[in-house]
């Protein structure tokens, strides 16, 4: 039997933190902001089909980039566990925190004892009764948890796209300015983004009771012109 | 409980029901009592359904009753489903509102987790498996008779079902009303129904089942204008579901009653 090779724990979590950000970075990053009256994301997203953003619940969405495979698991899980939650207890007891920490847990626990860590980043947030009460949770592949203020940025070149959107972004835009702020911050001053390459939805503050709204292309063009 | 991150050959897929199995929380598992005696348990009664020329027109009354027993005069027993649908419920109230709840999720998840809704057809399909799986409760007393009504958006029209205790599903073409007040309130479907009403004429003909309905069946509840509890009564449409306000349900009973007393006033001359 071969006698395995010493590897120090810290060059093993060093490749493999390496290896999930060369994931991630290999996809389209995608940002969330908070506007007047709820939380809006914008995704870079050429597919009309698979989808970056989606709906949890009642006041909770979800948004990942990376692997889709990946993150679609980690979304089908969220949706069961909140559902399952809604019905054992009630439709107020389901709430993005424990969710961002479940995770939290399982990304964790996948980066240090599984063969190989999940390659993406995922965002969860909430649409409070006002902006004070809004919530942005922003999971790394390893299962660092971060609870985000008024904006979050995901994906590969995370670091260019925050710093345009910080120098640009309010809280009290409107969403129309707050969709073209994002989408120019994603964009960079070198591309332009058509309504087609992306994928936008909103948890609204004042809506009935799911919040979650998703907007087509057409609705898109709208909100950027 | 806690929901595990299923592997793939054990996975429930988009279904809310076999998701709750899967954690152990079966709905329908009731201990059973091996002499199959009845349970007393509230129940709800005449619920019904009409299509007209825009959608379907569901209603219900508002009381539960335990034997002779009212137990409850506020019951909403006719609730939407999701947008386009509408679930009208009779049988053994407890059951009945954990089945809708279920439905209701059900119809959410699948839509959350697959990104579109289940087809009109589909979701009385999952309502008929529901009702089936309350077949051991149906035999000891327990039974859930539902209505199920909703507008179909491929087809672009309203649509309405019925089912029996074994999960049998029937669709109907004009109107459905079941319940212990079901039997009247199916003649004045029968008699009042004409192809291609408008919203008005089926909502008053929906008021008028009820309240014949009302009149023959102590389990049934008429409009009670003393405690201002009317029926509910919904439209579903291309636009979804909307209720009808109670102010609007008001005026109808009161020229419905007028009319009575005028044709008993005219007998009696």
């Amino acid at each position: 039997m071969n006698q395995p090779f010493y590897v120090a724990p810290e060059q093993l979590m060093k490749d493999r933190a390496d290896y999930a950000r060369k994931g991630i970075a290999r996809g389209r990053a995608l940002v969330a902001v908070q506007y007047h009256d709820g939380i809006v994301v914008v995704a870079e997203n050429t597919s009309n089909t698979l989808r970056k953003v989606s709906e949890i619940y009642d006041r909770i969405g979800f948004a990942g980039v990376g692997k889709y495979n990946e993150f679609d698991q980690l979304r089908r899980f969220g949706v069961r566990n909140a559902d399952v939650r809604g019905y054992q207890y009630s439709r107020d007891d389901v709430e993005a925190r424990s969710l961002a920490n479940e995770y939290a847990q399982i990304l964790g626990q996948t980066f240090t004892h599984d063969v190989k860590p999940y390659e993406v980043e995922i965002l969860l947030v909430e649409v409070g009764v006002d902006q004070e009460t809004d919530q942005l949770f922003h999971i790394m592949y390893d299962g660092t948890l971060m609870d985000e203020r008024g904006l979050s940025v995901l994906g590969g070149d995370a670091e260019s796209i925050g710093e345009r959107l910080r120098s640009s972004w309010k809280s009290e835009d409107d969403l129309s300015t707050a969709v073209k702020k994002c989408v120019a911050a994603l964009s960079g001053p070198e591309r332009t983004l058509y309504a087609g390459d992306l994928e936008i939805a909103v948890l609204a503050r004042n809506a009935q009771r799911r919040c979650f709204l998703r907007f087509d292309d057409v609705e898109v063009g709208k909100l950027l012109s | 409980m806690v929901v595990p991150f299923f592997d793939l050959d054990n996975d429930p897929g988009s279904n809310f029901t076999s998701l709750l199995r899967k954690v152990g929380l079966d709905p329908f598992a009731y201990g059973h009592s091996g002499d199959h005696h009845q349970i007393q348990a509230p129940h709800g009664t005449t619920v019904l359904a009409v299509r007209y020329n825009e959608g379907v027109v569901m209603a219900g009354d508002r009381r539960a009753t335990m034997g002779s027993r009212i137990s409850n005069r506020e019951m909403e027993k006719v609730v939407p489903a999701d947008r386009h649908s509408g679930v009208a419920i009779s049988g053994t109230a407890g059951i009945a509102m954990d089945m809708i709840k279920i439905f209701q999720l059900q119809l959410e998840h699948f839509e959350k987790l697959d990104g579109r809704p289940i087809s009109l057809e589909g979701k009385a399909n999952q309502l008929s498996q529901l009702v089936r799986a309350n077949l051991s409760g149906a035999m000891q007393g327990l039974a859930v008779v539902p209505i199920f009504a909703g507008y179909d958006l491929l087809r672009g029209t309203g649509r309405l079902w019925d089912f029996d205790i074994t999960g049998g599903r029937y669709e109907e073409r004009e109107f459905v009303a079941t319940g212990s007040g079901g039997g009247p309130a199916s003649t004045v479907l029968k008699v009042g129904f004409r192809p291609g009403m408008n919203v008005n004429e089926a909502i008053n003909l929906a008021c008028q089942a009820l309240w014949e309905a009302a009149d023959v069946d102590s389990a049934t509840g008429g409009p009670d204008v003393l405690r201002s509890i009317y029926p509910v009564i919904a439209t579903i449409t291309a636009n979804g579901w909307e209720r009808r306000e109670d102010a609007d349900l008001a005026t109808r009973f009161d020229v419905l009653s007028q009319q009575q007393r005028s044709q008993r006033e005219g007998t009696a001359s």
